[in-house]
């Protein structure tokens, strides 16, 4: 068993907007691409890439949910999911072997390959679902929020960001630090009602999610404000050109 | 306890390559990391955006970063390849290049020398078409053209001939400015990351977005309100929301008067030659009542004052403004929100909703920017105002056979709005705003020996630039430009196998291909197509005698060519993203790009683009040969450097040689061009002065720097064509004036649909089929991390996307009692499929739809022939047919758009019945054989 550190005063993580994930699978790819890439672990392998049943490892992957709500018609909502560095993380207590590891200094979770005997254990106790085995490696795989890059001197500054964030068009994912209240996505998640994941479990998320704001919105309140916006000036195309002539020669330079 | 101690700065590899992305069409600059591997060669070790870059400023789509997968995918052609089986069999033997293009010669030459039109070059998702044209138009061949008449050739060339520029490439929405947008029926794919970044853009800011499609996926999903048009319908509610705006008196009629021909006089004598057309004065220039004088004046006199409800009386008639008729039509209660709702699917008073949101933004809420600007008339106006209502729409609207009118009629929306070109609204991009008048005319003139009379594309203005011979009959092998389509500004690339099979208008002997998957996913008519491509005459020989393909990968038209000309990757190439093409500029800036070769091919493959320049000089084509005949360009990289257009304008308008040094837009050619390129970041941009910035049409300081940058030649002010002469002119020989005269079978459907204002007609697939019977409406999408075809070879995308079920609707799904895992038989008047269901909740009640081109046949792309793109995959292409079922009135009428010839893949109507489950989806095409070897088993990309 793995023993968490004391909560740390840094927290970073990701805020999610699923009011404006279009649901592209940019995030998706990056995040392999840079963690294949990247010399802090194994590449993320697939297995049968060009055969009947392609099955890699992936960090972050995007699931649609279908919401039809009470009156209106049915919404679509585009949820990426990776770990989302939670504060009392199961996957590290139950790590028989230290290998899974939450970071003092920054909060996020990672997992050292070197000591991972690849038993399955966090991703049994991870109630998200965000970690995976890679089978080339035989060791656990999940999100390491970048760590390389974020900490990246040889990367320019603005750079210094997750994969998922830097490439995601929509600019729907945000990265910083979620222990101080005044930072940018602390705000953002103040403002738009962030909120955590599956809270009853207990493991308190430092990634929050943002809710989609209200769709498609009812006729019946608004056609009344509106409705004086259309009120018809002419019943016909003569009409219409009658008026337009009343209206234009009243104007300053009108011809009337 | 202590947490281990991790190198967190390690450099990403050797070295960064900034290059343009080819993963589609978006054109998006990337950064690739090379590192070099245990040989010592560079390769590709990771690919993220370009953070300078115009188009997509350092976001990078999931196709674009797996980009590493797509160029070293096992699909790969290695080398040239002959023909040793029978066409279809997939079996061939790889030759020396030497040997490929002495063969290609030897077929090509004599046709040049006696019967250039019996080739037919078509190019398919091809970037460098005014580079192929070239080719094309020097070879003497009338029969050329891309992918656009399949695709999206109704938006472009509504757009072009309404407002001289169209969305995408040529216009974007001001996103920094607009406050409500109107997306519609979008498929997810066209300008992928501007589209997504502007999304952002306005949900940062809390700016509406509307999203008008019947597939509630992607954009719309994230759409503040989603309307579920039912296909076809968009020009109806379009039309309705056109006529709620107008019945309001809420149009722009300042904006009118001055920028478009709604004051234009219109000619009201119905015993006149030229009713219909234009007043014009001794100059040809159309009229308007100036409102200083309240007479006669030209739309572009200095200082004129046009009269948006102008009229004239002379020889007994009142002429009257484009207004009046827009007037008269758009009043019409036909239009209103409680005629069209049913048919369109939405209920009228979310039609009003609409309609009232688009006036409250327009006339509530302008943009207005405290920036003077001088209009073309000399007036100077001390401010812009601008109305925030923008658009974007692709091939969702435009892929029917009433699309261009629809397009139109959306162009028309824009215009009464005031929201073209002004702040807040839809912006061009150079080299547009460019009229209709300014591009070429189509020319077709064959003469043996000689390159062709001019370009092959183009915008014609009356029946007088039709493609037909002297004898009336079409001059190009795909009948564009013809009645039949007469502003089929793209080319029919569907019709081309088709109409060569059946020696009509007459037979070829050389299809030369590019970057086209005929056989597949690119075809209407699939297996009729397949078919084709394989029939013998009686004499055993080939109907379509040969057939040249170039590509970079083992797709599905391979097979059926019978020699195979092997492309490089986007990474192992040069190309130009080109003003003389289709560039990377934004509504701010002129900008063109390149792609160099980052890493080195270990294929015996060329750049496509490099092997015309050697074929062009093997052929001796003017402008591939020096005087002394010997070979001009060494490569396409030569090319982009030296070629000029005409005086001081090449290919790339950046870097080239002026009097005192390097300077932008006109020069000499510079043979450093494409290295400084490189060294800038694989792109040239320049900036359009604020006081040009919006208005650009109508805007002197616009027109003088498009003329000073090499955009024109002398300035092109115009004014948006809300009545489309050139429309009326067809009609009018429909009406049985002038020389050049259409058969009689088409006089009808000429006169109905080639309306020079904006109408709305039923999809035509509805009067040739039961719509009772076939009662549901399909369609596609391209997904947002798959493009075409391109994508299923790709290790990571095809694990996103691997499988294409057929989304039905709650109400079908219900009535059906389908359930998860089941089976579905689709019927429409051409063919049947069966095919894997799944319910999708948030769709219009009577459509379903798929992925485009997941489904692909076994043995192509290096896939295992039991890939699920292979055996749950499926193509609606077997459904859909190049002409319409018979009706019983001896003619076979095309199944595309009247005005364009754009195919109307979206008229699709089908029925649907529960299916036992097969084993696989139906039909089953028996397997290709490969002409690669099998990948590996798995995978791990890493350069160590």
């Amino acid at each position: 068993m793995t023993r968490l550190p004391p909560p740390s005063a840094v927290k970073l993580g990701l805020v999610i907007d699923l009011d404006t994930c279009v649901g592209c699978h940019a995030c998706v790819v990056a995040c392999k691409g840079w963690n294949t890439q990247s010399d802090l672990g194994t590449p993320l392998s697939d297995q049968n890439p060009y055969g009947a049943d392609p099955s890699g490892t992936f960090l972050n992957r995007v699931h649609s949910y279908e919401v039809t709500p009470p009156a209106g018609p049915t919404q679509q909502v585009h949820f990426p999911k990776s770990c989302l560095h939670c504060e009392d993380a199961p996957c590290v207590t139950v790590c028989p072997t230290g290998a899974s590891y939450k970071r003092g200094s920054d909060g996020i979770v990672l997992v050292n390959e070197d000591a991972c005997i690849g038993c399955g254990l966090c991703a049994w106790a991870c109630p998200y679902g965000a970690r995976e085995m890679d089978p080339s490696a035989g060791v656990m795989k999940k999100c390491t929020l970048c760590v390389d890059r974020i900490y990246n001197d040889a990367l320019p500054e603005v750079d210094r960001t997750p994969a998922c964030v830097r490439t995601c068009p929509a600019g729907a994912r945000h990265f910083g630090d979620l222990g101080d209240p005044d930072s940018a996505i602390s705000q953002l998640v103040t403002d738009r009602g962030g909120f955590d994941l599956m809270p009853e479990q207990g493991t308190k998320p430092v990634n929050k999610y943002l809710p989609p704001r209200p769709r498609d919105r009812d006729t019946a309140g608004d056609i009344d404000i509106l409705a004086p916006l259309l009120a018809p000036v002419a019943a016909d195309g003569k009409g219409l050109v009658a008026w337009l002539d009343r209206t234009l020669s009243k104007l300053p330079g009108g011809h009337g | 306890m202590t947490d281990p101690v991790l190198d967190l700065s390690r450099p990403i590899g050797d070295a960064v390559r900034k290059t343009t992305c080819y993963m589609c069409a978006c054109r998006c600059g990337i950064d690739v990391h090379v590192k070099a591997g245990p040989d010592g060669k560079d390769r590709v070790a990771y690919i993220e955006g370009n953070r300078d870059h115009p188009v997509n400023k350092g976001v990078l789509c999931a196709k674009g970063s797996a980009g590493i997968m797509q160029h070293n995918a096992p699909a790969r052609l290695r080398a040239p390849l002959k023909r040793t089986g029978p066409r279809g069999s997939g079996a061939f033997e790889e030759i020396s290049w030497d040997e490929a293009l002495t063969l290609a010669t030897s077929w090509l030459k004599p046709l040049r020398d006696t019967a250039p039109e019996k080739l037919a070059f078509f190019t398919g998702r091809d970037q460098s078409q005014s580079f192929t044209s070239l080719w094309a138009q020097g070879f003497g061949t009338p029969n050329y053209a891309a992918h656009g008449g399949f695709c999206s050739v109704n938006m472009a060339a509504a757009g072009i001939y309404t407002m001289g520029g169209a969305f995408w490439e040529f216009g974007t929405p001001d996103w920094e400015h607009t406050k409500l947008f109107l997306l519609f029926g979008v498929a997810e794919d066209h300008d992928s990351n501007p589209i997504k970044i502007g999304i952002g853009k306005l949900k940062a800011r809390g700016a509406r977005i509307v999203g008008v499609n019947p597939i509630r996926t992607g954009y719309n999903a994230v759409a503040d309100d989603w309307f579920g048009v039912t296909p076809g319908n968009d020009g109806l509610l379009i039309l309705s929301l056109v006529h709620c705006l107008m019945t309001a008196g809420k149009i722009d009629t300042d904006y009118l008067a001055r920028f478009t021909n709604a004051s234009v006089l219109v000619n009201q004598d119905p015993k006149s030659a030229d009713y219909g057309l234009f007043i014009r004065d001794d100059e040809l220039r159309p009229q308007v009542i100036d409102q200083r004088t309240g007479k006669l004046a030209p739309w572009n006199g200095e200082g004129v004052e046009p009269q948006l409800t102008g009229t004239w009386r002379n020889a007994g008639y009142t002429h009257r403004s484009v207004f009046h008729l827009m007037a008269d039509r758009y009043t019409d209660p036909v239009h209103a929100p409680e005629n069209v709702a049913t048919r369109v699917g939405i209920p009228a008073a979310r039609i009003r909703q609409l309609a009232a949101d688009l006036a409250d933004v327009a006339f509530n809420q302008p943009v207005v920017l405290d920036r003077p600007w001088t209009d073309f008339r000399g007036k100077r106006h001390d401010r812009m105002i601008g109305r925030p209502v923008s658009v974007h729409a692709m091939r969702g609207i435009s892929a029917h056979s009433n699309g261009f009118q629809t397009c139109r009629a959306l162009h028309m929306l824009q215009i009464i709005l005031g929201a073209v070109e002004t702040p807040g609204g839809m912006r061009f991009k150079p080299p547009y705003p460019k009229p209709a008048t300014a591009h070429p005319k189509p020319h077709s003139k064959v003469v043996p020996g000689q390159p062709l009379d001019g370009p092959h594309l183009g915008y014609p203005q009356g029946p007088d630039d039709l493609c037909l011979t002297e004898q009336g009959t079409p001059a190009r092998i795909d009948k564009a430009f013809t009645w039949e389509n007469p502003l089929s500004a793209h080319g029919l690339m569907h019709m081309v196998i088709s109409n060569a099979h059946a020696g009509d208008p007459y037979k070829i002997d050389t299809l030369f291909m590019y970057m086209a998957n005929m056989s597949w996913n690119s075809s209407m008519n699939t297996r009729g197509v397949i078919d084709m491509l394989t029939d013998t005459d009686e004499d055993g020989d080939y109907v379509i005698p040969r057939i040249i393909y170039s590509d970079a990968y083992s797709s599905e038209m391979v097979a059926y060519a019978d020699l195979i000309l092997p492309d490089t990757t986007y990474l192992e190439r040069h190309d130009c993203i080109s003003l003389l093409d289709r560039p990377i500029s934004e509504a701010d800036a002129m900008a063109d790009a390149i792609r160099w070769p980052v890493v080195t091919p270990d294929r015996d493959v060329r750049a496509f683009q490099s092997v015309l320049c050697d074929l062009g000089a093997r052929l001796s084509l003017p402008g591939f040969v020096n005087e002394d005949g010997t070979a001009r360009y060494a490569d396409y990289a030569d090319y982009i450097m030296h070629h000029l257009r005409r005086p001081g304008i090449g290919p790339l308008a950046g870097w080239r040689v002026g009097d005192t040094g390097l300077q932008d837009g006109r020069g000499l050619p510079n043979g450093n061009q494409l290295n400084e390129y490189i060294t800038h970041g694989g792109f040239w941009t320049s900036h359009i002065p604020d006081e040009a910035a919006y208005f650009k049409p109508f805007n002197r300081a616009y027109q003088d720097w498009a003329v000073t940058m090499g955009l024109y030649d002398v300035p092109l002010p115009y004014i948006f064509q809300l009545y489309v002469e050139p429309l009326r002119r067809f009609q009018l020989a429909a009406e049985g004036h002038g020389h050049r005269q259409p058969p009689d079978a088409l006089r009808g459907q000429i006169r109905v649909t080639l309306d020079p204002l904006p109408i709305w007609y039923p999809p035509f697939e509805d009067a040739h089929i039961d719509p009772a019977e076939y009662d549901v409406h399909a369609l596609t999408q391209r997904p947002m991390a798959m493009y075409h075809s391109w994508g299923s070879q790709n290790a990571w995308l095809r694990q996103i996307h691997g499988v294409n079920p057929l989304y039905v609707p709650t109400k079908i799904w219900k009535k059906h009692g389908f359930r998860e895992g089941d089976w579905a038989r689709v019927t429409s008047a051409h063919g049947s499929i069966t095919v894997p269901v799944a319910l999708q909740e948030s769709l219009n009640e009577n459509t379903v739809w798929t992925w485009n081109a997941i489904g692909k046949r076994k043995g192509a792309w290096a896939l295992d022939t039991d890939a699920p793109e292979a055996t749950r995959g499926f193509l609606l292409n077997h459904l859909i047919h190049e002409l319409l079922p018979p009706k019983g009135d001896g003619l076979r009428w095309a199944n595309s758009d009247p005005v364009t010839g754009q195919a109307a893949w979206f008229d699709l109507r089908v029925k649907i019945e529960k299916s036992g489950a097969p084993q696989e989806s139906q039909p089953v095409l028996p397997p290709l054989a490969s002409p690669v070897p099998k990948g590996p088993n798995s995978l791990a990309w890493k350069i160590r």
